[in-house]
């Protein structure tokens, strides 16, 4: 491994007409490491994974992925190349099964095409058997909740907790070096945020993953994050620990106002 | 199994082994594996020109095939790739006029069918790709207007195509006539024996079928055919994915404008000639109706739409059949909509008392009213004659007793109880008279009303479809 990181952002801007969403970001994200993107809404956040994933393309700046410069491609080559997200939002394929959902995702590495399709060749009847066994596998990680009779089901039968799992499995479906994760604990309940704590750090472990997340659940982001990257309108104002930026006068002032920061 | 869902088990799985028993106790119809039902209808189409040798119903079955293909192109982008295609009949016209250009006097190229075959296969699915490329920017209504315009280049093409920069290519509004007959490496299949429908046609459809169901089937269940319902599903979540969504959309409408065009060869292989008029915005809608009828998304649920509409169409073109059907729709919609159900029972004798009243009462004042149906009318109309009062010439009650009818239907639908079960005694009455009057000796425009009947009855009760997988839109 070079140490150069995973990720890297160099003066990345972007503007929707006049509205700058980020103004030259520069933001560094190394190989294993966890971090965490916090700040109030409208900070620019979601615009950040959306520039990373190719949704968006910067107005200015760069954004390297393994030292290679990914600005421009369209979002499935960056997917390719080995970045994966969840959605705050939830986007799923509703009206196709669990494990459907999750197998789709292995179009990006793997090759049968029209031809080799229509004609069940003996490497793709492999390589169908093997997005399969992924895709269990994938959902597995979750313990026996998207198991057993849950492949067969369509997605929209899934409770909300449940769809965020289902979204996490299928983004690590891609077989991603990095992955993005857009509020993981977003409406679920005390127990299973304090879950979702664990299972992003076992998704590292197990996995392997680097992982950039973005959330507001301040104990969520405290129990994983090797390092916290605060943005307030689209401007970074603090990095480093979770103490560290948990105590910044100016993330406070972020969060609770001006007053709230001479109160201290 | 009543005991409601166990703990640990939620509702859905609780209900989704409920529907299970209940599919075990009302047959094998889901235990059937795919490629056996293929197979029955595969039998049992073969087996009708073995049956009879009617020229008229081997047409009509080489028909439903032509249909079924159709519906089965269709499905591809409709169904799987989400994306409305309004230009589709272009894509089988184009089938149709290649062959005859490459299969006829008009540039003296006789080539053999299976060649032409090919090569409008990949001609066609050049044109999707070229049909497809507005969908990357476009999806829903607007992709739908867009691919409308390709679909009226196609006809402005092909209507002005006597002159095109001096070559005359299509024959403009006369078509290109003298088709030559599909034939197998020099083996022909002459269209007809002395007057009479060659049924090796239908064979001929058949394969053609088995090889696209096939092949469509093979597609659907690999990863590109899991890549078109994700797109479908949610195309930029399918894109984040690593999906190439730009290129799978054009292989979607690659793979419909093929199967259409190869069916449109086919088609036009049976014919004398290709003229601009068959390739009707009409037909356009038939097949969408047969899709949507059957299931979108579904395979079988197209071969099914397709032949049920065919064949619903076919059969009202006899007056007999096509009055049968009006009044079972009647007793069905009755049934459907009245609670209790026994009042059905009562309104029905109750318009039955009606009618000998009112036949008499007509019968009474003036002969002629009663004078009766046209001697060349249905069985049912005519069995019905001591009923009905139908007069010898109509004339101005016709339009009268429609406009009638729809105030009174109207009215149905705003008053409540008693009044309303009063109410449709007359009513029924009145539409068995119009239809007996000005529906059923009009069976070219009653036949597609009826239809419309069909699919609003089955999109009421099973708006996905018979087939279709349910689908849920926003949770």
């Amino acid at each position: 491994m070079s140490d150069r990181p995973l990720l890297e952002l160099r003066g990345v801007s972007m503007a929707f007409g006049g509205l700058r969403c980020l103004d030259g970001l520069d933001l560094h994200v190394g190989h294993g490491e966890i971090v965490s993107v916090i700040g109030p809404n409208g900070a620019g956040k979601t615009t950040l994974f959306n520039l990373i994933t190719g949704v968006y393309e910067p107005t200015s700046g760069d954004i390297l992925f393994e030292g290679r410069s990914i600005t421009g491609l369209p979002p499935h080559r960056i997917a390719q190349l080995g970045i994966a997200r969840t959605f705050q939002t939830l986007r799923l394929f509703l009206n196709m099964s669990v494990r459907e959902n999750v197998m789709a995702a292995a179009y990006g590495h793997t090759k049968a095409g029209v031809f080799r399709s229509m004609l069940r060749t003996p490497g793709m009847r492999r390589e169908e058997k093997e997005i399969r066994e992924l895709a269990e596998k994938r959902l597995a990680f979750f313990g026996d909740r998207l198991v057993g009779y849950r492949w067969d089901q369509p997605a929209y039968s899934l409770s909300y907790a449940n769809r965020r799992r289902l979204e996490i499995a299928r983004a690590t479906a891609t077989n991603p070096k990095l992955l993005l994760l857009d509020e993981p604990a977003a409406g679920m309940n005390p127990v299973e945020t304090r879950e979702i704590t664990e299972l992003i750090a076992k998704l590292r472990e197990e996995g392997g993953y680097t992982i950039l997340v973005i959330e507001h659940d301040m104990h969520v982001v405290e129990g994983i994050s090797d390092r916290v990257v605060a943005l307030d309108h689209g401007v970074k104002i603090a990095e480093g620990s979770f103490e560290e930026v948990a105590t910044d006068p100016r993330v406070i002032e972020a969060y609770l106002g001006a007053r709230a920061v001479e109160r201290t | 199994m009543s005991e409601g869902p166990a703990i640990g088990r939620d509702e859905w799985v609780a209900r989704a082994d409920e529907i299970i028993e209940r599919h075990r106790l009302l047959g094998l119809a889901d235990r059937v594996p795919g490629w056996a039902r293929l197979l029955a209808f595969v039998v049992a189409v073969a087996a009708i020109p073995l049956i009879t040798d009617d020229g008229y119903v081997n047409s009509v079955v080489f028909d439903t095939l032509v249909f079924c293909l159709l519906a089965l192109g269709l499905n591809v982008a409709v169904g799987w790739g989400g994306l409305l295609d309004l230009g589709y009949i272009a894509f089988f016209g184009f089938g149709a006029y290649t062959y005859a250009i490459l299969s006829s006097d008009k540039f003296g190229l006789h080539l053999t069918s299976p060649l032409v075959l090919v090569i409008v296969l990949v001609l066609g699915a050049l044109l999707g790709f070229l049909v497809g490329l507005p969908s990357w920017r476009l999806v829903g209504d607007y992709l739908a207007i867009v691919t409308l315009f390709a679909y009226q280049i196609f006809i402005s093409l092909v209507t002005n195509g006597h002159d095109l920069f001096g070559v005359d290519l299509t024959g403009g509004v006369n078509g290109i006539s003298d088709l030559d007959p599909f034939d197998v490496f020099g083996f022909e299949l002459p269209v007809s024996h002395r007057g009479i429908f060659n049924s090796n046609y239908v064979y001929v459809a058949l394969v053609l079928f088995v090889a696209v169901f096939g092949a469509l089937h093979l597609i659907n269940h690999s990863r590109i055919g899991r890549a078109w319902r994700a797109l479908r599903e949610d195309t930029l979540a399918a894109e984040l994915m690593g999906m190439p969504t730009d290129w799978l959309k054009l292989l979607a409408f690659a793979f419909g404008a093929s199967v259409a065009a190869m069916t449109g060869s086919l088609f036009a292989s049976l014919k004398i000639g290709v003229f601009p008029e068959t390739f009707s915005l009409t037909l356009l809608i038939t097949v969408y109706a047969m899709l949507i009828l059957g299931g979108v998304g579904s395979q079988t649920g197209a071969v099914l739409g397709a032949v049920v509409v065919y064949v619903f169409l076919e059969a009202l073109r006899n007056a007999d059949v096509s009055g049968w059907v009006f009044y079972l729709a009647v007793v069905l919609a009755l049934l459907y909509l009245l609670r209790p159900r026994w009042m059905v029972a009562v309104v029905l004798a109750a318009t039955v008392a009606f009618g000998f009243v009112a036949h008499a009462v007509a019968g009474a004042i003036d002969e002629s009213w009663t004078a009766g149906a046209p001697p060349d009318a249905g069985a049912v109309t005519r069995a019905l004659d001591v009923w009905v009062a139908i007069p010898a010439s109509p004339g101005d009650a016709k339009p009268v007793a429609y406009v009638v009818l729809i105030a009174l239907l109207l009215v149905t639908t705003v008053v409540t109880g008693v009044r309303r079960y009063a109410l449709l005694v007359p009513t029924l009455y009145l539409a068995a008279f119009v239809w007996e009057t000005v529906l059923a000796p009009q069976p070219d425009v009653t036949r597609f009303a009826l239809l419309g009947a069909l699919l609003v009855g089955i999109m009421i009760t099973r708006p996905w479809g018979i087939l279709g997988e349910r689908r849920v839109e926003i949770v």
